[in-house]
């Protein structure tokens, strides 16, 4: 019996070392990402502490002040707090509704596109603006509506007599936001759809017109449900990396005169934490933001298992 | 003033003339090659060595580090920790802050990871027998086979570094060391400021004006993609796919 367990804790022994022997050069392999990911996106997760502090450069985390959530109840009191909550919701929103499905329409339309030529280079074209910058794609736009030397601005005048003044006008803001996002974002998302839509058993077409289906019937009852997958998991990835994308593009567009309408949480933490190193009371507002982020995908992951059957986990 | 409205008066290269005697233009240009062949050529060695071993089903501890790896496609520390953080490395006003701070994307990861999973364990077996090593299975069996997936990452990585301007704009604060699109943005931004100043530039008889700068930076900055386009679109599009296939 003794002997007996001392051999098969032998064996074990001789197998882990066997185990690490085998892996040992993929563990080895994986130090620089372990490096990258503890020192560049773990390390600063730390650094939210900030948020419960008086930060200061000069003592660093560990000797500024813990200050509780003085931040957190400030910016709740500021007329700030609802400013940037519901825009960055009211926006977000927007590009749900209008952007999200816009790439499905199009691959749709696409698919019925029968010349293959027309088609290829319809969709060749559709996703060059993801090839373009934000900078410069939000620099077209900015000329585009110039009030000065605008092209759009001139047309509009031509046409109601009057000069509009699109950047600077609150009401256009989200208009011009939502619009050039789905003009970036439409050809590339689609290529996705398309290749679902490839994919989906020709035969179930074939039966559906024996049995009298028209086209329209056809994309409700078999192209739609079989991309459903694909829809949605294309969704929660959106809504994943929303929050963080829409600072980046509304710090392009925005001025002081339509703040009202197109400050966000982030381009807010962005003009008080980087513009004005209001380092601890930035870091409250962002987090906020991931709270923000955080809700909108699990609701998403939510409201699409118990609507379609398919979640992310 | 009204003499241009939709058709062009006449045609100049006068804004290209005036853009490629700016020494920022050329600074930036060459900042922004380095900073996509040298970003890009580090993220693919990094990806590439992180999608490997995680491709193993056998792996030990791998779910820890693909747990730890997940958490990263949602959650980010912000703005401003990630900032200090760079400050508290010293990293500020360095090329290497946005070379080794941007290392690698979550994303790409678990698509080259997926891509690896997909090559037929019997060709690494056979390997094995013969007495490889994991570093020869690397180099000989899945890279020649993963060439596709590595080309189509290559070019997510690289067309994001040269359109990215968010952290280069928040970590550099030295004129010789930004990227193109920074510097496109703050001539933007000086552009787009006071309205009543806009309104004062007489598009008719200036032959350079602001405007006509802002669209020939753009199309110059721009060009480099657009050329490449035509050929490297199909990769794109095959990625895609390899990220959809396998959801």
């Amino acid at each position: 019996m003794k002997i007996e367990t001392k051999s098969t804790s032998l064996e074990s022994q001789s197998n882990k070392a066997l185990i690490i022997k085998k892996y040992l050069p993929l563990y080895v392999m994986m130090i620089p990402s372990i490096l990258y990911y503890v020192l560049f996106v773990y390390k600063p997760m730390g650094g939210l502490a900030i948020a419960f502090q008086d930060y200061s450069l000069f003592k660093g985390i560990i000797g500024s002040e813990w200050v509780g959530f003085i931040h957190f109840k400030e910016f709740l009191t500021t007329p700030y707090f609802f400013r940037t909550m519901k825009n960055t919701i009211v926006l977000n929103v927007w590009l749900l509704v209008f952007s999200f499905p816009a790439p499905i329409i199009f691959a749709l339309l696409l698919n019925e596109v029968r010349n293959l030529r027309v088609k290829k280079v319809v969709q060749t074209l559709s996703y060059m603006p993801h090839f373009i910058s934000t900078v410069v794609i939000a620099g077209i736009v900015i000329n585009l509506l110039s009030p000065s030397y605008g092209i759009i601005t001139k047309f509009v005048e031509m046409i109601c007599g009057e000069r509009i003044y699109f950047l600077v006008n609150p009401h256009y803001f989200r208009t011009i936001y939502t619009v050039m996002n789905i003009w970036q974002t439409v050809g590339y998302g689609a290529i996705v759809y398309i290749a679902a839509i490839s994919g989906i058993d020709s035969e179930l077409y074939e039966a559906a017109v024996i049995d009298g289906a028209n086209k329209f019937k056809q994309i409700w009852h078999i192209t739609l449900p079989s991309i459903l997958p694909t829809v949605v998991t294309m969704l929660i990835l959106r809504v994943g990396g929303m929050m963080r994308d829409s600072t980046d593009t509304i710090l392009l567009l925005y001025n002081p005169s339509t703040y009202e309408v197109s400050d966000v949480l982030g381009t807010y933490v962005y003009r008080r934490g980087l513009l004005d190193a209001d380092y601890s009371y930035s870091t409250a507002v962002s987090i906020f933001n991931s709270f923000i982020g955080l809700l909108l995908v699990v609701g998403t992951n939510y409201v699409s298992k118990k609507v379609t059957e398919y979640s992310l986990w | 003033m009204g003499e241009v409205v939709l058709f062009p008066k006449d045609f100049s290269l006068a804004a290209y003339k005036y853009i490629f005697g700016m020494n920022e233009i050329w600074i930036s240009y060459l900042n922004s090659i380095y900073y996509t062949v040298v970003g890009t050529a580090v993220c693919m060695v990094v990806t590439i060595s992180c999608a490997y071993p995680l491709s193993k089903d056998k792996l030990p501890g791998k779910r820890i580090f693909g747990f730890f790896l997940m958490v990263t496609m949602w959650f980010s520390a912000g703005t401003i920790p990630m900032y200090l953080n760079f400050r508290d490395l010293g990293l500020l006003n360095t090329r290497s802050a946005i070379i080794l701070g941007f290392a690698c994307e979550t994303f790409n990861v678990i698509l080259m990871r997926n891509f690896f999973m997909s090559v037929p364990k019997s060709l690494e077996e056979a390997a094995e027998i013969d007495g490889a090593g994991q570093w020869r299975i690397l180099t000989k069996i899945y890279l020649p086979l993963s060439m596709p997936a590595i080309a189509t990452i290559t070019l997510f990585y690289a067309v994001a570094k040269w359109n990215g301007y968010f952290w280069s704009m928040i970590l550099l604060n030295n004129d010789k060391l930004i990227p193109l699109q920074v510097l496109i943005k703050k001539m933007i931004v000086e552009l787009k400021v006071p309205m009543e100043q806009a309104d004062l530039v007489d598009a008719s008889t200036q032959e350079v004006t602001e405007e006509t700068v802002v669209y020939a930076s753009i199309i110059v900055s721009s060009l480099p993609m657009l050329i490449l386009y035509p050929f490297i679109q199909r990769f794109f599009v095959k990625g895609v796919m390899v990220g959809a296939v396998k959801g």
